[in-house]
């Protein structure tokens, strides 16, 4: 929609004002900005170079009733400052405050002809409200496309497959573990021991605070696709609250190799792999 | 299409090639007990390595296959079974119990020698 076709001559009086006075308004703004103690984590630089880029997006919008340009820029804006830790509060009252700081400038211009003001207002008001809500959006949009991408580097992050001798991969879990997680475990697992060639895992989740049924039934399905790749898997660190629970439950748990600690583990799996190796190798002496 | 059957010293290798009907599976079973029977092996190997599907009949199948060939004296082990493959049959509760699994036919064969050693340590 292009809001230009509504009133465009009131509309292009309106552009022209503000870019008339484009340097008195930029800094009225600039100042109010500072004095509501937004953007604080910027420079003043920072901020006006900030205001200038938004004021000019501001009035072509106005003048063009295109908002692409606007989006594209609040994108990018929003890409800058979050990683800075400004807020969603801190963007939308910035552009209020704009939205404020040209009001009142357009009343100052008007106020004698309250007719004509009011058709201004007309005008103004929707476009105004069209860019507060596009830079908004933009930003909270950016926000949660960033957060996204944190969750998904956290998930990475937590579930490391160490190769730790050869044939042997430690997986530590640490933290709770949902279903959602417990199938990323189960596939880096499983890639690790091809990878890897492992034929022992020890997955440690000492780290974990509770495993309840669901859990345990996802870590004796990881275990039975490890088998099913020729691995064996030793569970360790399994708290006693977590063990008590589990015996509880009735889980099924005969098919788990499980041991008291990461050291143990490690021992019993060096003894399962002496026991696995290849029939022909000399033996040590 | 009839899955090829290499002879390897004592053993016998199947390597699938494709995906497998239930006919082609069948088909497997008998040539390998044939086979098994004519050079009288005491091991074989069947690789999936290119199946990126094992469904509940080629689970059975292959169980069953493991079973007949240890009544006609051979151990089987399968090898290949892919992540996403492995992560499907879990859940689908298809395990293969009772049946050898190895990462890869380097595996596999290692898998063999073992239990010949022990049968030969056993007099079998």
């Amino acid at each position: 929609m292009h809001l230009a076709e509504k009133r465009p001559a009131l509309l292009r009086e309106l552009v022209s004002h503000l870019r008339e006075h484009r340097e008195q308004l930029r800094e009225e703004w600039a100042r109010r900005i500072t004095d509501a103690h937004l953007l604080s984590e910027m420079t003043q630089e920072e901020v006006f170079s900030e205001a200038t880029a938004v004021y000019d997006n501001y009035v072509e919008v106005l003048e063009t009733g295109i908002v692409e340009a606007l989006q594209a820029y609040a994108r990018d804006l929003s890409e800058r400052i979050i990683p800075r830790g400004i807020e969603t509060h801190e963007v939308i009252g910035i552009v209020l405050l704009l939205r404020d700081v040209l009001a009142r400038s357009l009343f100052k211009k008007y106020q004698h002809d309250f007719d004509l003001f009011n058709r201004v207002l007309d005008a103004y008001e929707p476009a105004a409200n069209r860019i507060a809500n596009t830079v908004a959006v933009s930003f909270v949009r950016e926000r949660e496309r960033i957060i996204r991408q944190q969750q998904e580097a956290i998930r990475e992050l937590s579930t490391p497959v160490l190769p730790v001798r050869e044939r042997l991969l430690i997986l530590p879990i640490s933290g709770v573990i949902d279903s959602q997680r417990a199938r990323q475990l189960t596939e880096k697992l499983l890639n690790g021991i091809r990878d890897h060639r492992a034929k022992v895992v020890v997955m440690d989740v000492t780290g974990v605070p509770t495993i309840d049924a669901t859990v345990a039934n996802h870590l004796v399905q990881a275990v039975e696709a490890s088998r099913l790749m020729g691995a064996s898997v030793i569970l360790t660190g399994l708290s006693s609250a977590s063990a008590q629970t589990l015996v509880t439950l009735g889980v099924d748990l005969s098919k788990m190799h499980s041991v008291g600690d990461l050291q143990s583990g490690i021992e019993e799996a060096e003894l399962l792999l002496r026991r696995k190796a290849p029939a022909q190798e000399a033996p040590a002496t | 299409m009839p899955v090829p059957i290499l002879k390897q010293r004592d053993y016998l290798i199947a390597s699938v090639q494709a995906a497998l009907s239930d006919a082609d599976l069948t088909d497997l079973r008998d040539n390998l007990s044939n086979q098994v029977g004519r050079f009288r092996s005491r091991g074989v190997i069947i690789d999936v390595t290119v199946l990126d599907v094992i469904d509940s009949f080629a689970t059975r199948t292959l169980r069953s296959v493991a079973h007949m060939l240890k009544l006609r004296g051979a151990e089987t082990v399968i090898v290949g079974i892919q992540p996403d493959v492995a992560f499907a049959m879990v859940q689908l509760g298809l395990t293969l119990e009772g049946v050898g699994t190895e990462l890869d036919l380097e595996e596999g064969l290692a898998h063999l020698d073992r239990v010949m050693k022990l049968r030969g340590a056993n007099g079998v």
